[in-house]
């Protein structure tokens, strides 16, 4: 299977301390593939993610290579870039409460962002009937009063959805989904990444997965990536690694396997009382 | 949302009475003898003990404390504030125009300062970190620490004696507005731009913004949604700080010789009319709990969390 995006000697820098995040990592994604990155809090997953995205807040700078298709995007112009982000990489987030704009109902995020990327091809309906089709294949029902709605309103798992259902409109050729389960409770968790294994299986596009939960990680994906303090310490198949982890780190991971931290897991806990307020 | 704003207005009702009676309280327990006061500005040449009695019956001031109090807040609720001490006129027909220009002054300096803070605000919070963050941070840093009174005598010395560009003092046209305006303007915007940043700041590190960034959405969108959210901050401070530039003109209309309340209060504190200082002291308190449940209830109304669940 040939490589859909490759990152060579990724390098992140924050320029205000010289302090070193990401260093020299380099890895592929596959054709229709999901890749999980696990590891601690801190370990550069985030990071990761959004140098590929080309987002990193102002103060961090970037080096090396990300090949998508064989395209070099850290040399495109940021228009271009734009063009990609959302219709060819796609992000969802953790929070789904924080991700819309509070003073906005939710379709306005959705139509300023279809109305985009496909205002010259597509007809204007045809579009909102693919947002109504997509929101309804997530299990969201009523479609047009969720659009009314303001993120308040929303629970975090219903947020989480329409991100989702927004990335099965956009057809993007990459997901990034960077920890999109950890805000959620128990069952709000078990129906979101129901929907991402269904959203791999209908659209056949790569992902990259960003996970706390080994759980999670075994049910969805082909290969991980196990990082710590900005570098990669292992990979391979999700299988080999549950099975036979050879870096100590990974051996840690696995035998407590449910928490990558005590730490984290109390504060995740903390903010998923927050989230539900 | 009805009923937020009943509420509102209401819990402002309570505040402005314990207000008004501080002011009343205050002001009475000023040593000065009013009826002596009085006697003295009318330039009576010798004051007897009679003529305290009498003047003290003429004013009421013989009555007991709790219904001198009564009385003049119903009069004041009809706008009557009673007579001045010194010129026996009605202290609505001197503070009245008073407030009216006042009033004019601090619109015209309010607007001048809420577009700068806004521009300058917004500008600096796109521009963080760079030249221009810090130059226009640094500048103004200069300029709120000079004191306006000082600011004012430069200006007028260059600007109306020197060059002879604009009047020096009154309120004759347009031009007189100038030289104020922008004394007051340089003192207030330097502070109120820097919360117009923080609060854009704050919003650009959101994760609606990383969102929108990461579905392809242009700058220009993202930037309106950022400003919408971070304008609901400054609306609330600029609420507040319209009755403080309302009350602070006091050192400005003295210097630009500006025939505003400023002025007026001034001169009654010099002469101890009280009626005036009263009327003063309560419009001004009526002002600031106007704007902050105006502003408020605007606040409210901007923001679809609390709107709603009200
Ligand atoms: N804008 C920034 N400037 C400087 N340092 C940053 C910035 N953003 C993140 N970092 C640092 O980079 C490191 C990696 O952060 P990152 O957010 O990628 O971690 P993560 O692996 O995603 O953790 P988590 O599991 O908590 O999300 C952290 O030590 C963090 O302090
Ligand atoms: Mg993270």
């Amino acid at each position: 299977m040939e490589n859909i995006l490759e990152v060579r000697n990724l390098r992140v820098w924050d320029l205000n301390s010289d302090k070193v995040l990401i260093a020299n990592n380099s890895f592929d994604l596959r054709r229709s593939s999901c890749l999980a990155i696990v590891g601690e809090s801190g370990s550069g997953k985030s990071i990761t993610c959004r140098s590929i995205m080309r987002l990193n807040g102002s103060s961090l700078r970037q080096s090396g290579e990300i090949l998508f298709k064989g395209e070099n995007l850290t040399t495109l112009s940021e228009k271009k870039m734009r063009r990609k982000r959302g219709r060819k990489l796609c992000m969802i987030l953790q929070n789904g409460m924080s991700a819309f704009d509070p003073s906005c109902v939710i379709g306005v995020h959705l139509k300023e962002t279809l109305a985009e990327h496909f205002d010259c091809d597509w007809k204007k309906n045809e579009i909102e009937e693919k947002m109504k089709l997509a929101m309804e294949s997530v299990m969201l029902k009523n479609p047009i009063e969720i659009m009314n709605k303001y993120p308040h309103q929303l629970s975090g798992g219903m947020l989480q959805r329409i991100m989702i259902a927004l990335a099965i409109v956009l057809e993007p050729d990459i997901i990034i989904a960077d920890e999109p389960t950890t805000a959620l409770d128990t069952v709000s968790q078990f129906e979101v990444v129901e929907q991402f294994i269904q959203l791999r299986k209908k659209m056949g596009c790569s992902m990259i997965f960003i996970s706390h939960d080994l759980g999670v990680v075994r049910k969805i994906a082909d290969e991980v990536l196990v990082m710590k303090d900005g570098e990669i310490v292992e990979r391979g198949p999700t299988e080999a690694i549950f099975l036979k982890p050879e870096h100590k780190y990974t051996k840690y991971l696995v035998s407590t396997r449910l928490a990558l931290s005590e730490n984290f897991k109390k504060l995740m806990r903390g903010e998923t009382i927050v989230a539900e307020s | 949302m009805g009923r937020y704003i009943i509420n509102r207005v209401f819990i402002s009702i309570p505040l402005l009475l314990i207000i008004s009676l501080l002011t009343f309280v205050l002001i009475n327990l000023s040593p000065l003898d009013p009826a002596e006061v009085v006697l003295q500005a009318q330039g009576v040449p010798k004051i007897t003990d009679e003529l305290i009695a009498q003047t003290k019956e003429e004013l009421g001031m013989d009555q007991p404390f709790i219904l001198r109090y009564f009385d003049w807040l119903v009069a004041s609720l009809q706008l009557d504030f009673g007579d001045s001490y010194v010129t026996g006129k009605p202290v609505w027909s001197l503070i009245g125009p008073a407030f009216l220009n006042t009033f004019k002054l601090t619109f015209v300096s309010s607007v001048v300062i809420i577009v700068m803070s806004i521009l300058l605000g917004v500008i600096c919070a796109l521009k963080e970190g760079k030249i221009v963050d810090k130059s226009v941070r640094g500048v103004s840093f200069f300029l709120t620490a000079m004191p306006s009174y000082w600011l004012a005598s430069i200006m007028i010395w260059y600007v109306s004696v020197k060059f002879d560009l604009l009047p020096t003092s009154g309120m004759d046209s347009y031009k007189s507005y100038i030289l104020p305006v922008i004394v007051i303007t340089i003192s207030y915007a330097g502070i109120y731009f820097r919360n117009v940043r923080t609060s854009m700041i704050s919003n650009l590190n959101e994760d609606y913004v990383l969102y929108g960034r990461a579905c392809g959405l242009p700058e220009k969108k993202i930037t309106v949604h950022i400003l919408r959210n971070s304008l609901q901050v400054a609306i609330s401070i600029f609420g507040m700080a319209i009755p403080i530039i309302l009350g602070s003109t006091v050192v400005i209309e003295n210097i630009f010789a500006w025939p505003g309340l400023g002025s007026l209060s001034v001169k009654a504190i010099l002469s101890r009319d009280f009626p005036i200082i009263q009327a003063y002291v309560l419009i001004l308190a009526a002002v600031f709990v106007l704007f902050n449940t105006v502003s408020d209830i605007v606040n409210a109304a901007m923001n679809p969390k609390i709107r709603n669940d009200l």
